[in-house]
């Protein structure tokens, strides 16, 4: 059993990395990771709200949305799936709110590193895509937990990794016309060739 | 009028293309640009959704309280894809199979909020329409130029019709399978972003000013 959470675990950090395999949260990854000490507090941000919002979304999902899964209710043969997109970001928009507002009244450190990315978490696609690669891939609870937080160091690994060789990046010499975006995503390109020699990899 | 309405829909494909200068969308833009056929309905269906939800939430812009706005729209938006995702299933299922979560994340999709936020709260419904057109298309030519280049020389076929016939099939295409991989996905944006930067100059980036936006003590200006 703990085997094949330490498996899915590094699946979801290194072999399925969900930003440079999967290609989820690209808006913030490129645009916020001009500098480490930023980016470290998003992919904090990240991982925080993947870990809870994928488990959560995987009980609404057994107990509310899935074929028959009112049956607890004594409900037979209802198929609530069309709303599960609505349901998903529904979720993870009401948490990335009460987080904040938990956040600010616990612990305004953790509040004035971490505040300032949970309102752009709430559209990052990483969040909803963990929820929906869940859905599809129809986790239990403790497989959900284990990805979403695994996912969610993934993502940070690799958004801190970039913000890193950007900001080496400054002091080279680079094309005009490639200069910021253009070579960002290059460098990214290389990172996730650096990311496939994971690939194949079993625990 | 008719001069501001073509600029509208312009605008977006090369000068100010939501992929290559807004950096908004790009996540499936690189997810599902493995072949044409799969890149062409990702574009129709982005295309479908951004003008109905432009033109919904510009019909209902003096409605919504700026407080609760971000929700509103989220959930015109996922609306939108609901029905979306029902219709792909009913009429391209087996597209629909592969193209799985990234329909589901054309919720997130940031041009589609994007483009409600910085233009249908302000503007009225028909040019929100040409707007959401006009950004679609952005977002369509991008994805179409890399999924041609991709699905050309990665499996030598074009919407799936044997261009170059294969070594493996008898022909003389030796595949570069780099190609069907993520990272020739960021090379070839990339390598798009050059090409286009190179013909116009003035986008070429100072000092990473678009990222700076979402910097601590800038994000003000995104809200």
């Amino acid at each position: 059993m703990l085997e094949h959470y330490l498996s899915l675990a590094t699946k979801a950090v290194f072999v399925e990395n969900i930003a440079l395999a999967y290609f989820l949260g690209m808006c913030s990854f490129l645009a916020i990771s001009k500098k480490v000490g930023t980016a470290i507090g998003l992919g904090g941000a990240v991982i925080f709200v993947l870990g809870i919002t994928v488990p959560l979304n995987q009980l609404l999902n057994q107990y509310l949305l899935k074929q028959d899964a009112l049956s607890w209710l004594g409900l037979e043969g209802i198929n609530l799936g069309f709303l599960t997109f609505l349901t998903l970001i529904g979720v993870i928009a009401a948490v990335v709110q009460v987080v904040e507002m938990a956040i600010d009244r616990f612990s305004p450190e953790l509040y004035n590193s971490l505040g300032v990315f949970l309102p752009l978490i709430a559209v990052n696609c990483a969040i909803l895509g963990g929820a929906l690669f869940m859905v599809n891939r129809d986790y239990t609870f403790g497989e959900a937990t284990i990805f979403g937080l695994g996912s969610g160091v993934g993502w940070a690994i690799a958004i801190v990794a970039l913000a890193a060789i950007r900001e080496k990046l400054r002091y080279s010499h680079v094309p005009e016309p490639l200069r910021g975006l253009g070579l960002t995503f290059i460098v990214v390109g290389l990172m996730s060739i650096g990311f496939m020699a994971f690939s194949g990899i079993q625990l | 009028m008719a001069s501001v309405n073509r600029e509208t829909l312009i605008d977006p494909l090369i000068n100010n293309n939501p992929i290559s200068l807004q950096i908004l969308g790009l996540c499936s833009a690189l997810a599902v640009t493995t072949q044409m056929s799969t890149a062409l309905v990702m574009s129709l269906a982005v295309i479908a959704v951004l003008c109905l939800s432009n033109v919904l939430i510009s019909v209902m812009r003096n409605l919504i309280p700026p407080s609760i706005r971000i929700i509103v729209q989220l959930t015109v938006i996922a609306s939108l894809v609901i029905i979306t995702d029902q219709i792909l299933k009913a009429f391209v299922f087996d597209i629909s199979k592969q193209l799985t979560v990234f329909i589901g994340l054309i919720i997130t999709n940031c041009i589609i909020m994007g483009r409600a936020e910085a233009f249908a709260m302000q503007n009225k419904p028909s040019l929100s329409l040409i707007d959401g057109l006009g950004n679609g298309m952005g977002y369509g030519l991008v994805l179409m130029v890399v999924a041609f280049v991709r699905e050309l020389f990665g499996s030598g076929k074009l919407f799936g019709y044997s261009v170059m016939p294969l070594t493996t099939e008898g022909g003389w295409y030796e595949p570069n399978g780099m190609m069907l991989l993520a990272p020739a996905a960021f090379f070839l944006i990339g390598c798009f972003i050059w090409v286009v930067r190179s013909w116009k100059t003035e986008q070429v980036e100072e000092d990473f000013h678009v990222g700076a936006l979402l910097e601590p003590g800038h994000e003000g200006s995104l809200r």
